[in-house]
């Protein structure tokens, strides 16, 4: 595509020279943005034409015209109660996350940088974060299931049924023990670069200061970092809402959580009048998700001011 | 001085291995969960039956023809997605940066927006797409690298963005078009070579997500590896978890590489320059 504009084009800026005013200008930004048709092509097919099928599915009635029925039903108790249950959960693990994530972040920053403990974790980290769903959801059915490693041992040897209250692993407390799984790692991805920008340099002029180790992090390590700490959590926030995979694995009765809800509402029989429900719900998921990252974005650029 | 950093890096150390240690273990945990739950043998024994038939790469095709289907297309899935991404991304980023400074924020904002959109809304909005998709294209699980390369958009504009930051494009196109170059010289002989680690992090990143993909191949009824994993966890769960872990270390493995791959390059700038 890049030979579109040359060597036909003799008004390409050469070397050193300045295009001329008054050469066109127009036509050459024309050709120039020939170079980037393809790429906005697939994105209008793949993901606008998405993304407006949802937003305008959620407005649009049984008979194609349009309604606010949809979104009403956002209201219906049980959707309600599925965000309820979404939100919390995802809210619960970013925060355990990144409280681990942010420590696992802090072992590994101590290290030489280049390591191999460091290179090792990143790998480790970089594969369950982003790998999750299905996998893990196996990995934990292997080990705590019913007749997994750990279940078995626990009873077998030391006499405790770690389900003596019903089996909760395949149910919201399963679901926020694997979601944490991903979190640590995702916190660990998300911080460690922030952790690398506090330069040595500030700890030693606190020290040459007189300060003490918790008036550094008081006062100048605390401070720079929260930022970026809370930044990090509302992008696990955000990767704990969307995630769908570990959930649809793991949990075998009903749809506690809204993306198992949209699940059921695209697979299901459709109820006369509730053709469009699940993408008023996907609707109200996107509109979660960019408030969160929304914000994830104002402190990211708040955190770059320091450690950027 | 000397003394508080002395005491300070052994502190330092104590805290490192506590955190680590502990987290490792609640990390290993289910690792060595799935590889007992996979060597478990009858009678409590060890038996590597299991392993065996997964290894033995025809008698797997043939005991489980849903697996081995499953693994083809998300081999072909990984090699397709990955072309499919370069070849929209790479060109589009440099020329961007060399010839349209203005359209720098706009396809950032676009290369980024997937990650608001969960997978689960995607598929919501791909089912109409996908229905024309299968009415050129066919039904087959290939086709789901158009939705697989819009997932990994952010991962890979990210690490192609940080790639082209860190070197001088302008300058180095300015110089190769003063010696005459047109722009498929300047990209294909001077940007790219120059941002090699880049593309190749932005492959291996694909390739991970590309393997652990679910969501997208389940709700659009397409047969990938994750798929398989989950149909046969319902029949034959030591197989499905075996071949879990099989795919978790080779994703680590890939990760592990490029890991090497990106510090090769910081240690022979200076060779490359002169």
């Amino acid at each position: 595509m890049s030979s579109l504009t040359h060597p036909a084009d003799p008004v390409a800026d050469a070397p050193g020279i300045r295009p001329r005013p008054g050469r066109t200008p127009m036509l050459r930004r024309g050709r120039s943005l020939l170079g980037v048709v393809p790429f906005f092509a697939f994105i209008a097919v793949f993901l606008a034409i998405p993304t407006l099928v949802v937003v305008v599915g959620a407005v649009t009635s049984d008979d194609g015209g349009f309604t606010l029925d949809n979104l009403m039903a956002l209201a219906d108790s049980y959707i309600v109660n599925a965000f309820l249950r979404s939100i919390l959960l995802s809210a619960g693990t970013a925060l355990i996350g990144a409280v681990l994530g942010g420590l696992l972040s802090y072992a590994l920053v101590t290290a030489r940088e280049g390591g191999l403990l460091r290179r090792t974790v990143s790998a480790a980290c970089g594969v369950l974060a982003q790998f999750g769903g299905v996998t893990l959801a196996f990995a934990f059915i292997a080990t705590l299931g019913l007749s997994g490693f750990v279940t078995e041992f626990l009873r077998d040897r030391l006499g405790i049924d770690i389900y003596s209250s019903g089996v909760w692993l395949f149910d919201l407390p399963g679901l926020a023990l694997v979601y944490t799984y991903f979190q640590v790692p995702l916190m660990v991805i998300v911080f460690l670069p922030a952790l690398d920008g506090i330069r040595p340099q500030w700890r030693e002029a606190s020290d040459s200061l007189g300060g003490s180790t918790w008036q550094y992090w008081r006062m100048v390590g605390g401070p720079l970092l929260t930022p970026a700490f809370l930044g990090a959590a509302l992008l696990l926030f955000a990767n704990a809402f969307s995630a769908y995979a570990t959930a649809a694995a793991l949990v075998s009765q009903g749809s506690p959580i809204a993306p198992l809800q949209i699940r059921s509402a695209l697979t299901s029989e459709v109820v006369l009048g509730q053709q469009n429900i699940g993408k008023a719900m996907a609707l109200g998921m996107v509109l979660v998700v960019a408030v969160v990252m929304g914000l994830y974005t104002l402190l990211q650029r708040r955190a770059a001011r320091w450690l950027g | 001085m000397a003394g508080v950093i002395r005491r300070r890096a052994r502190r330092q150390r104590v805290l490192r291995w506590t955190v680590l240690t502990g987290l490792g273990l609640f990390f290993l945990l289910p690792m060595l969960g799935m590889l007992e739950f996979t060597t478990r043998g009858a009678g409590g024994t060890l038996s590597l039956d299991t392993w065996r038939l997964l290894v033995d790469w025809r008698r797997l095709g043939d005991t489980y023809p849903d697996l081995w289907d499953g693994i083809v297309a998300s081999f072909g899935l990984v090699g397709l997605t990955v072309l499919l991404t370069l070849v929209l991304l790479v060109p589009t980023v440099i020329w961007v940066r060399l010839r349209l400074p203005a359209l720098h924020r706009v396809v950032e904002f676009v290369c980024l927006l997937p990650l608001t959109i969960p997978a689960i809304v995607l598929v919501v909005g791909l089912a109409p797409v996908y229905a024309w998709v299968t009415y050129f294209l066919g039904g087959s699980p290939l086709t789901l690298t158009f939705a697989y390369t819009v997932l990994v958009l952010p991962y890979a504009y990210r690490a192609l963005d940080a790639g082209l930051s860190a070197i001088d494009v302008r300058t180095l196109s300015e110089a190769a078009r003063g010696l005459g170059a047109g722009w498929g010289t300047v990209m294909w002989r001077v940007v790219l070579p120059n941002i090699r680690s880049a593309v190749l992090s932005a492959a291996f990143l694909t390739v991970a997500l590309v393997l652990g993909e679910f969501t997208v191949a389940s709700l659009l009824s397409r047969v990938n590896l994750q798929v398989a994993i989950n149909l046969l966890g319902k029949s034959s769960a030591t197989m499905s978890v075996a071949v879990s872990l099989a795919a978790l270390l080779l994703a680590f493995a890939l990760l592990f590489l490029l890991s090497l791959v990106g510090r090769g390059r910081h240690r022979t700038p200076t060779k490359e320059l002169s």
